[in-house]
């Protein structure tokens, strides 16, 4: 269960979504089977699941990029087809690619004209987020010119952009160096310092155990298992890799 | 709108930046040059000539420009993913789709600027006299027939998976009424029911580009100036179509699935 104390931010009520299959137009794909669950304010959760899970197609629908087929998702109380209920998060995709013709400083001045912050706050926000992301080096050069750890680490800058109070990650460390995952480690802990709620869905499972509070798993589009990393480790008396590895039934 | 600039100054700083934009651009005043240089013999005939050919050239440059770079805006942010990030902020759909529009019609509207502008210079060489007016008029109304081409290709990109198909049915849809829209009616007449009905309707539904396409002949003839009524009004007709395609742009694009 999540704190019962602390509002909740994000709440996902009986999602059901379908995909028409390609070659059978008239069958279904079903993505994600009736999934619950919330997060309250200050919670660093963990998102997991194998590869086709329906974890990515969980964070499309909370986006607003694909509809649901059935359930609902409030951020922040609001539906998340309305822009408002976008005007306090922040999200980094799995292996995006900005605009190569801009500057570091131009795409977080874009992204800031969109969440219509004043001139002076952008300028200030500017510099701490690329501070935080250390690339304050690399601001003036064009984004093509970023190595790939250069490039998630500019994501995580515009993520930041509105001093977001949810922020949603997908897979911020995939295809990373260790010294870049590190890095982006203590970026998340910096933000979970700060009470920051961070939504985040990763394959490195250490990583989760690490920096998560709470964590659901998720298999075949079903929510197996969720609840506080320390009390899934306790009870299955192992840590959250072999945890994971019992729920979707790849060990005993 | 504060939004919807911020999408068009990106659109506009991306087309500022590209290399391909300018090939065209210099490509268009080289073969000006050259045609300017023909008039050897100053022969009015030959200017007429020449100025004609210089105007159909800037008219097929423009929609090059025009289709060419709207095409690819939405698919080149879906497929470089960076439409993810974009429309996870505070930005709706419309907004996207009116601030591609807007950026991509401002280019155009430079283009041109500097298009007639150094045709200006060139005809203004050899004739010595430059009726401002009529050039006002004539890029005005070119100006509105691209905001329908970059209207239209914005809708064909969101319907067309892929930028070049989409491109060639915009090339072929405005070639197909440039050349044929005007004699519509009268193949209608020369018809038989129920197709006579089909004809007229597709008549009267096409944006008609010819009557801006024919504006030239204000600069070609030297022809006296139209009344500015009657520029406004057909700037309204344009203007429909653009409000047209965009609203249904806007109306296919929230129902897409963005995976």
């Amino acid at each position: 269960m999540n704190d019962p104390i602390m509002p909740t931010i994000l709440s996902i009520q009986n999602l059901r979504v379908e995909y028409p299959l390609r070659d059978h137009k008239r069958s279904v794909k079903v993505a994600v089977k009736n999934l619950t669950l919330s997060v309250s304010a200050g919670e660093v959760f963990g998102f997991l699941g194998p590869n086709g899970a329906g974890k990515t197609t969980t964070m499309n629908v909370m986006l607003g990029f694909v509809n649901a087929t059935g359930g609902d998702i409030l951020l922040f109380g609001t539906s998340v087809r309305q822009p408002i209920a976008r005007q306090r998060i922040g999200y980094l995709p799995e292996m995006t690619y900005y605009y190569k013709f801009l500057t570091a400083e131009e795409l977080l001045r874009y992204y800031a004209r969109l969440f219509e912050i004043p001139r002076p706050e952008t300028d200030r926000r500017i510099d701490a987020a690329l501070k935080l992301v250390e690339l304050e080096h690399a601001r003036k050069r064009l984004i093509k010119t970023y190595s790939k750890g250069m490039q998630q680490r500019v994501g995580i800058a515009q993520a930041l952009i509105n001093n977001p109070d949810l922020l949603i990650l997908d897979e911020p460390t995939s295809g990373l160096d260790p010294l870049g995952r590190m890095k982006v480690r203590e970026i998340i802990q910096r933000l979970k310092d700060e009470g920051k709620t961070v939504f985040f869905a990763s394959h490195e499972l250490g990583e989760v155990e690490t920096v998560c509070d709470r964590v659901a798993i998720l298999h075949e589009g079903e929510l197996r298992a969720e609840g506080r990393v320390k009390d899934l480790v306790a009870e299955h008396q192992c840590n959250l890799e072999q945890v994971f590895l019992r729920v979707v039934g790849f060990q005993n | 709108m504060n939004k919807i600039f911020a999408v068009a100054g990106v659109v506009i700083k991306e087309l500022y930046r590209r290399k391909d934009f300018y090939v065209l651009f210099v490509l268009t005043i080289i073969i000006c040059l050259i045609m300017g240089s023909m008039n050897v013999f100053n022969d009015r005939e030959i200017i007429r000539y020449v100025k004609e050919i210089c105007l159909l050239l800037i008219w097929i440059s423009s929609l090059i420009i025009a289709i060419t770079t709207t095409a690819r805006q939405i698919p080149a942010e879906r497929e470089q993913r960076t439409l993810l990030p974009l429309l996870a902020k505070p930005l709706s759909r419309t907004e996207l789709v009116v601030g591609k529009f807007l950026g991509c019609w401002i280019v155009c509207g430079l283009a041109l600027v500097c298009f007639y502008a150094f045709f200006g210079v060139l005809a203004a060489s050899r004739e010595h006299h430059w009726p401002l007016l009529n050039y006002a008029q004539a890029a005005f109304l070119h100006w509105m027939a691209l905001g329908v081409v970059i209207a239209l290709a914005l809708l064909g990109s969101l319907v067309f998976a892929a930028p070049s198909s989409n491109a060639t049915i915009c090339f072929s849809i405005v070639a197909a009424i440039l050349c044929l829209g005007r004699y519509l009616d009268k193949l209608a007449l020369a018809t038989p029911e129920p197709i006579r009905s089909i004809v007229y309707s597709l008549y009267f539904s096409i944006p008609h580009f010819e009557i801006p396409f024919d504006m030239r002949n204000l600069i070609i003839h030297d022809w006296p100036l139209i009344d500015w009524k009657f520029i406004w009004l057909l700037g309204l007709y344009l203007l429909a179509y653009i409000a047209f395609f965009l609203t249904a742009a806007c109306l296919i694009f929230r129902r897409k699935a963005l995976n």
